[in-house]
């Protein structure tokens, strides 16, 4: 069996209420400081709106602390456009000039951190490879659906994190070479085949869009079975590891419950043809005739 | 309080491999990352791992054009380390799964990289970087290692001696981004420092938007010494708008660099007649930028990066995602046009003083990586000499912070009989603001906690709660404050003066200018503030106190780069164009005593194990 990584997060949540309780006095800041932000960010929608060459995005905002925002709504904000500008840009632009509370994840803005995986004009994208100007305005920004929003275009991924564990991402072999020095050999033509599921970024896209997934909490789904298929399928683990992963995949959660409707595929950031990895482990398993559920 | 054996901070290749180690010598390990563990920049890294695997190749070469390639400025002991370890902890990543790219007979393939006098460079296709990180990353799943993931680490637990080689590391204050709750957490044997570059001090960078230099600036503040911050290096190709960075393994399969005339001019005009576009990373940013300077360049900005002949095979072979980078991000189809690029912020070849063990000086205390300077970079590091350092003393500084003796380190840290102390003539007073001495402006600034004048050393625990007392303290002042200034207008003011005055080419008004321009920003940060008033996900406080850090590696880069007057690898003065050996074969170091930066220097350490390298010219 697995043992994965431990996450920490529940542990600390309890005495995360009680650690600070607040001061009416601190209340009433909050509350000055959350209205003060929603002035500015008005003020300065205003100002931007002047300018010619702006675009208009509209971010989803929510945050379960601030009384003003625990209604989810939309802000707008205009942002001066440049060529080359990207909906990472563009965010960034409003959160640094506007309003600094406007809260995403992001790092190496090239497509390979996999966190500013947001809804764009209702399709998941990398907030960083999306260039503005192909885009209609105003730009619709949202959190991923079918994710837990924890604040503004933060979703909780901890259940993603999870599925990706569930199914042994890690090479597992008995066979290494004695020596330390002597490499396992793969062909060329194995490394290509394994080669586009070794992509994922774990952005989680691929989840967000899949239809089962959002039904079926328990669905592996399509980025962990694509993990899957990528150890799988590597020649270097040999055939009883193979059996134990086609095992894995084979659950009732597991393959089966994919009904090849490519969106998973159709939103893949970096072209993981995940369909295609679900449908040719479901062939392996009945040529394996193992047991399916 | 959380309580491990061996804490962690930051989950990049170094990271990983530390906590990896340490797991596999039996010590209770967690990893504590602002990031989750797959989004660390290490998986920006495109090139490969340099590692003498093949015959005809040896770890002695491998260090030889290390060692020139540092210009003379990498300690022997660490860059004879990273050679010898380096071949047998590539293969490890083989044997833990990771998909290299193969040669015909299924052995990985190495390719030619700058300044190397051997294709010595193993990669995975275009994205070695990722495969590293997730490769490690898997093996810390497998083996169950704790990772609290999206805590930030804001304040190292250092016992508070006046003399910082008697100070004791013990714990790490950070908090949850998520929840915004702020834990101590003890190290009962080591706290590992592997929080990466500190790039976004610049403007125009290869680095991520989270590498903002805390590891190194927590070091420093709690009595580290900073090594080298000088050196920074400028990758020569970078997209000119974003600074996206396209593999030096371009050139390395036989990419070609034009000017807008259509001149193949790293021959044509002498810059490197013999390697041409191979010539290292220093050698090739300065002859594009003298290019363009010249009138040379494309659009007075950039030059052009052609690889079309290579051909589509080979490309999508072994270049696949430049494509997609130059497409996504310049609008650039690298099959039919060549690519515009131009230098950008790449790495620091300084950082935290450390051995080849990974030891600092405060005991306890390691750091690994990018962040630290255990000197096998010198003053300009080779392409594919990143990752196996993040490999080779991760994995050492895991092993020997799980309490394994290694042996007494060669290189020594902290003042020795061989040191001598610097002077620099500054236009303001560097270092920390301490105006009107009030506790709050101590916080504000994220100084260290007063001394209570207690004369009884704390229990370990003890310390731990002291740094979180401050931790707290300096949290609460900058949500409760009311106005002010924000993070956002000074980290701009922060990355354009460092970009216009401390980049490739470095002029004494220059950098005295910078100074001035850090320490008005400097000010002006007693007065920040955050203004989102939530606790969950306070991306406005973490960037708060990620500014404070970026002002502190800012102004030891630009005090390094004033003090040495001489041209050396990626530091070039316009006032001294040459090598000065007499008097510069030695490492710069910045302590920070009672928030007042003092310099002073160290020799370099030339003996190797079997023979002493011999400054040469270096010629490519």
């Amino acid at each position: 069996m697995s043992t994965p990584a431990t996450r920490e997060r529940e542990s600390t949540e309890v005495d995360a209420g009680d650690a600070k309780p607040r001061s009416p006095h601190q209340d009433r800041r909050l509350q000055e400081k959350a209205t003060r932000a929603e002035q500015s960010q008005r003020e300065s929608e205003e100002r931007a709106a002047e300018h010619e060459n702006t675009v208009e995005i509209k971010v989803f905002r929510y945050d379960p602390e601030v009384e003003e925002k625990q209604e989810p709504r939309f802000d707008t904000f205009h942002v001066p456009f440049e060529k080359g500008m990207t909906v990472l840009d563009a965010v960034m632009y409003a959160r640094d000039h506007y309003d600094s509370s406007l809260t995403f994840r992001h790092s190496c803005r090239q497509a390979i951190c996999g966190s500013d995986a947001f809804f764009i004009n209702g399709r998941q994208r990398l907030g960083c490879q999306t260039q503005i100007a192909e885009l209609d305005t105003p730009v619709r920004i949202e959190p991923l659906p079918h994710q837990e929003v924890v604040k503004d275009l933060v979703v909780d991924m901890d259940s993603f994190y999870e599925q990706m564990e569930a199914v042994e991402p890690y090479f597992q072999t008995n066979e290494l070479p004695e020596d330390e020095l002597a490499e396992q050999r793969q062909t060329r033509e194995n490394r290509e085949k394994i080669k586009m599921g070794t992509r994922c970024i774990w952005c989680a896209s691929c989840m967000s869009s899949c239809n089962i997934a959002a039904g079926d909490d328990q669905y592996l789904g399509p980025a962990p079975i694509s993990m899957a298929y990528r150890f799988a399928m590597d020649e270097r683990e040999g055939e009883d590891m193979k059996e134990h992963r086609l095992r894995i995949i084979e659950q009732e959660h597991g393959v089966w419950r994919c009904q090849t409707q490519f969106s998973c595929t159709n939103v893949c950031p970096k072209d993981i043809p995940l369909t295609e990895h679900i449908q040719e482990l479901k062939r392996e398993a009945v040529k394996k005739n193992l047991k399916f559920w | 309080m959380h309580e491990h054996d061996v804490l962690v901070v930051g989950a990049g290749g170094a990271g990983l491999r530390a906590a990896i180690a340490a797991h596999e010598e039996g010590a209770d390990v967690a990893i504590v990352t602002k990031l989750h563990p797959v989004r660390s920049h290490t998986g920006a890294a495109e090139g490969g791992i340099n590692a003498a695997l093949r015959e005809g190749d040896s770890w002695e070469d491998h260090a030889y054009d290390t060692m020139k390639g540092s210009d003379y400025l990498g300690d022997a002991p660490a860059i004879e380390t990273l050679c010898k370890d380096s071949p047998e902890e590539t293969i490890q990543l083989e044997n833990w799964g990771m998909p290299f790219s193969r040669e015909d007979d299924g052995r990985v393939s190495q390719r030619p990289f700058g300044g190397l006098s051997f294709p010595r460079t193993t990669y995975a296709g275009a994205e070695t970087g990722h495969h590293l990180l997730h490769t490690l990353y898997q093996q810390v799943v497998k083996r169950g290692i704790a990772v609290y993931d999206e805590w930030y680490v804001t304040r190292l637990a250092v016992s508070e001696d006046p003399d910082p080689e008697k100070r004791e590391c013990h714990g790490i204050v950070a908090f949850d981004v998520q929840t915004g709750e702020v834990a101590g957490f003890r190290a009962r044997n080591g706290v590992v420092l592997a929080t990466g570059g500190p790039g976004q001090v610049f403007d125009h960078t290869t680095n991520a938007v989270s590498c903002t230099g805390d590891g190194p600036a927590m070091a420093y503040r709690a009595g580290v010494p900073m090594e080298d911050m000088e050196f920074i290096q400028f990758h020569p190709t970078t997209l000119p708008s974003t600074g996206v960075l396209i593999s030096e393994g371009v050139r390395g399969e036989g990419g070609i660099l034009y000017n807008e005339k259509g001149e193949r001019f790293m021959f044509e005009h002498g810059y490197a007649s013999n390697s041409g576009e191979l010539a290292s990373r220093d050698v090739v940013a300065r002859a594009e930028l003298t290019e363009v300077n010249e009138g040379r360049g494309v659009d007075d900005e950039y030059v052009h990066l052609d690889m079309r002949h290579l051909g589509e095979e080979r490309i999508i072979d072994r270049l696949e995602n430049i494509l997609h980078l130059a497409g996504d991000f310049e609008g650039v189809d690298g099959l039919v046009e060549p690519m515009p690029v131009k230098p950008g912020q790449h790495y620091a070849m300084g950082g935290i003083e450390t051995d080849e063990n990974g030891e600092t000086l405060v005991s306890g205390l390691y750091a690994v990586g990018e962040c630290a300077c255990v000197s096998v970079h010198g003053s300009n590091r080779l392409g594919g000499n990143a990752l196996p350092e993040l490999i080779v003393f991760g994995a050492r500084a895991g092993r020997h912070a799980a309490g394994t003796d290694l042996g007494e380190a060669i290189i020594r840290t902290g003042r020795t009989e061989d040191t001598e102390i610097g002077e620099v003539d500054t236009p303001v007073a560097p270092g920390a603001i301490h105006a009107g001495d009030t506790d709050d402006d101590a916080v504000a600034d994220g100084g260290e906690p007063r001394a209570d004048g207690a004369s009884v050393v704390p229990e370990p625990d003890e310390v731990v709660e002291r740094a979180l007392t401050a931790e707290n303290r300096r949290i609460d002042h900058l949500m409760e404050k009311d106005e002010g200034i924000q993070q956002a207008e000074l980290r701009e003011k922060l990355q354009k003066t460092m970009t216009r005055n401390v980049n490739v080419f470095r002029t004494e008004e220059g950098l005295k200018q910078a100074l001035r321009d850090i320490r008005e920003v400097r000010e002006q940060y007693q007065d920040v503030y955050v203004d989102d008033p939530s606790r969950t996900f306070n991306t406005d406080l973490q960037q708060t106190i990620e500014m404070r850090n970026l002002i502190d590696t800012a102004e030891a880069i630009t005090l390094g780069a004033l003090a040495r007057d001489e041209f050396r690898g990626a530091h070039w003065r316009q006032e001294y164009q040459e090598r000065r050996d007499e008097k510069w074969l030695k490492h710069t170091l910045l302590s920070w005593n009672d928030g007042t930066p003092e310099l002073w220097f160290k020799p370099v350490i030339l003996e190797g194990e079997d023979k002493t390298y011999e400054p040469k010219i270096r010629s490519y």
